[in-house]
């Protein structure tokens, strides 16, 4: 369920961004006040091996498909919620990275969605609220189940919400709420027995690691949960607000006003040089500011068929044809460049 | 590797299992990351931040833009060129990862039905547009994701990523995760196979083998942190990790970042594709 990059708006994925880059440097400063330097190859380490443990699968009797590990989950046991947060955060980067799970703008949605739900909120408040007092198996697989699945479908939710929000998809609210729910209802079972499995082990072979944060002073093992969320809710208010104003997806004060001011350049400017030719160029892209299909409901009639008789065929048809020539130009300046550099290179 | 070698065809999930490929292409990237061209040695800040702001510019379009997203294709396919990578493997990557997006992408048509394009006589409507759009904007993302890794390298990134201003502890333990993926998965990987030529029919790769499978990779991994903790206060370790300043953020990288920046602001607002479609259509046609 790694969001991608092709479905966010730049102010959904700029606000996620700024949350998780404030969570980061809130949960470093936790980590640091309270610093065993031997923490951090451990952090290293555990993440390492959440992404290689993702690779393991297991089958799942009579369905013939396979589950495996999640990750936030096991991580906030072993290591308490801001340690698991940055370790949590850092395999997300690299497989954005690496295998391009998701995308470097959504990859403070991702982050968010399956790093602070089950770190923050699910580990403190049902992990933490079962597993304590005498611990037995039992609590240990009940909290660790309902918390994992719990976690994911907070995450999943927060996925529709991202993705309604963004309005680049025209999936309902409703349909899209019921197709991701249930999908994940089931990986959540999957997930969470899986990782119960694995605490269970180590709660049988090494008691003390499966009791509590291993290595982390237990302070820093304690969320302040409501501190942190009204600042993170002022936050996402902020930066969400900045971005809508500077890049929203419709047609804003900005580029109207690009465009009258074009329009009125154009008129008084001098009929010849550079200043005729930029105005050409602002009428002929002004009338259809950055919707080029948008046709009939946006530009402004008279104005548009006093340029161009068949706005509608004529415009789209150029858009077509520009925009192949453009694809295929960059993709010839590449395999020329390419092929002189082999030549070069076998001289 | 001397000896008799079984082409990897004939067992394939006993040979090359999901985790072996992942971590040769891991291994693939990295070391497309050490080559040496000029765009390697551009100061990792300036490749990211113009790489970020490409994202920013290509996804800030409206959902139903297709021709405008065209003229962006120059800077992923400069990086792929310039940083001497494998356009190929970059495709076939993207390929691998694009389900996600088609899944909801392709929802658009069955939704948004109205005929926003006409060509001829056919009607187009907005979903297979807005649809068209997704995918193409996934293809410019992911592809310039990985091309900025592949001619940066991730030691890099961190190294930026800490300039940048993120938290000390956070980007030492990245560095850290990377450097121990490549033993994890290789131990993980080895248990993989250990496993799979034990199983008969798919018999012992439940959840009751992988429990334990997977706690005892645990287990070692606990282990192996704790020697290496040690292993780093015997050389002096307190708590930081010297990065260093190979690079200089000079005139190079100001002009590399102004000019592709002023582009692509260039090709938010102004057209291309239109323009060069006028001028063809108003010449032949």
């Amino acid at each position: 369920m790694h969001m991608a990059d092709a479905l966010i708006s730049p102010a959904v994925g700029g606000s996620m961004l700024a949350v998780t880059a404030g969570l980061i440097g809130y949960s470093s400063k936790k980590l640091k006040e309270n610093l065993d330097e031997k923490v951090i190859p451990l952090m290293g380490v555990l993440g390492a091996f959440i992404f290689a443990g993702q690779m393991i699968n297991f089958t799942i009797p009579a369905t013939g498909s396979s589950g495996h590990i999640g990750g936030g989950m096991l991580l906030s046991i072993l290591l308490g919620p801001y340690a698991a947060f940055i370790t949590i955060a850092s395999v997300l980067i690299i497989q954005a990275f690496f295998f391009a799970d998701g995308g470097l703008l959504a990859l403070g949605c991702n982050i968010v969605n399956m790093g602070l739900f089950p770190c923050f909120i699910c580990y403190t408040l049902i992990y933490k609220k079962i597993v304590r007092g005498s611990v037995d198996r039992k609590k240990i697989f009940i909290g660790t189940t309902l918390a994992v699945v719990i976690g994911l479908q907070m995450g999943a939710f927060s996925v529709v919400l991202e993705t309604i929000a963004s309005g680049i998809s025209a999936l309902p609210f409703k349909t899209f709420v019921l197709l991701m729910q249930p999908i994940h209802l089931a990986i959540g079972l999957v997930e969470g027995i899986a990782t119960s499995a694995i605490i269970l082990f180590i709660y049988n072979a090494q008691p003390e690691l499966a009791a509590g944060p291993a290595g982390i002073n237990e302070s820093v093992s304690v969320f302040p949960a409501k501190k942190v969320f009204i600042g993170l809710i002022a936050g996402t208010i902020i930066v969400g607000g900045m971005f809508s104003w500077f890049a929203s997806t419709h047609p804003d004060g900005l580029e109207w006003s690009m465009f009258k001011t074009a329009g009125v350049e154009e008129l008084e400017g001098p009929e010849h040089g550079v200043h005729s030719l930029l105005g050409i160029i602002q009428k002929k892209t002004a009338f259809l500011p950055d919707y080029s299909f948008r046709v009939s409901e946006n530009a402004p009639k008279e104005e548009g068929e006093a340029v161009w008789p068949s706005v509608n065929a004529g415009t789209s048809v150029s858009g077509i044809v520009g925009g192949v020539l453009t694809l295929l130009l960059a993709l010839l300046a590449g395999f020329l460049l390419k092929k002189r550099k082999k030549v070069a290179g076998n001289n | 590797m001397a000896g008799i070698t079984i082409p990897a065809i004939y067992f394939p999930e006993i040979i090359i299992s999901k985790i072996e490929s992942s971590l040769q292409s891991l291994g693939y990237m990295d070391l497309l990351s050490y080559q040496d061209t000029a765009l390697h040695k551009i100061d990792p800040r300036a490749k990211f931040i113009t790489s970020l702001f490409f994202i920013l510019t290509v996804v800030s379009f409206g959902k139903y833009e297709i021709s405008m997203l065209m003229p962006f294709v120059f800077y992923p396919v400069f990086l792929l060129t310039a940083g001497n990578i494998p356009a190929g493997y970059i495709l076939k990557k993207i390929l691998y990862v694009s389900p996600f997006a088609f899944m909801i992408g392709v929802f658009n048509p069955f939704f948004d039905q109205n005929v926003i394009l006409h060509l001829g006589n056919t009607g187009i409507s907005g979903g297979w547009i807005s649809f068209i759009s997704i995918m193409l904007r996934f293809a410019l993302t992911v592809s310039t994701a990985l091309a900025l890794i592949a001619c940066t390298g991730f030691n890099n990134i961190c190294f930026a990523l800490n300039r940048l201003g993120a938290p000390k502890i956070f980007a030492v333990q990245l560095l850290f995760l990377y450097r121990y993926i490549f033993v994890l998965a290789e131990e993980a990987a080895r248990m993989v196979r250990a496993r799979n030529l034990r199983s008969f029919n798919g018999k012992g790769k439940g959840i009751k083998t992988y429990g334990p499978l997977l706690g005892n990779l645990l287990l070692r991994t606990i282990n192996r942190a704790e020697r290496i903790h040690l292993a780093m206060i015997c050389r002096g370790f307190d708590g930081n990790i010297r990065i260093m300043n190979k690079y200089k953020f000079g005139l190079r990288e100001l002009f590399f970042v102004s000019g592709w920046i002023s582009l692509f602001l260039i090709f938010r607002f102004i057209n291309i594709s239109q323009l060069a479609g006028i001028l063809v259509t108003g010449l032949f046609i």
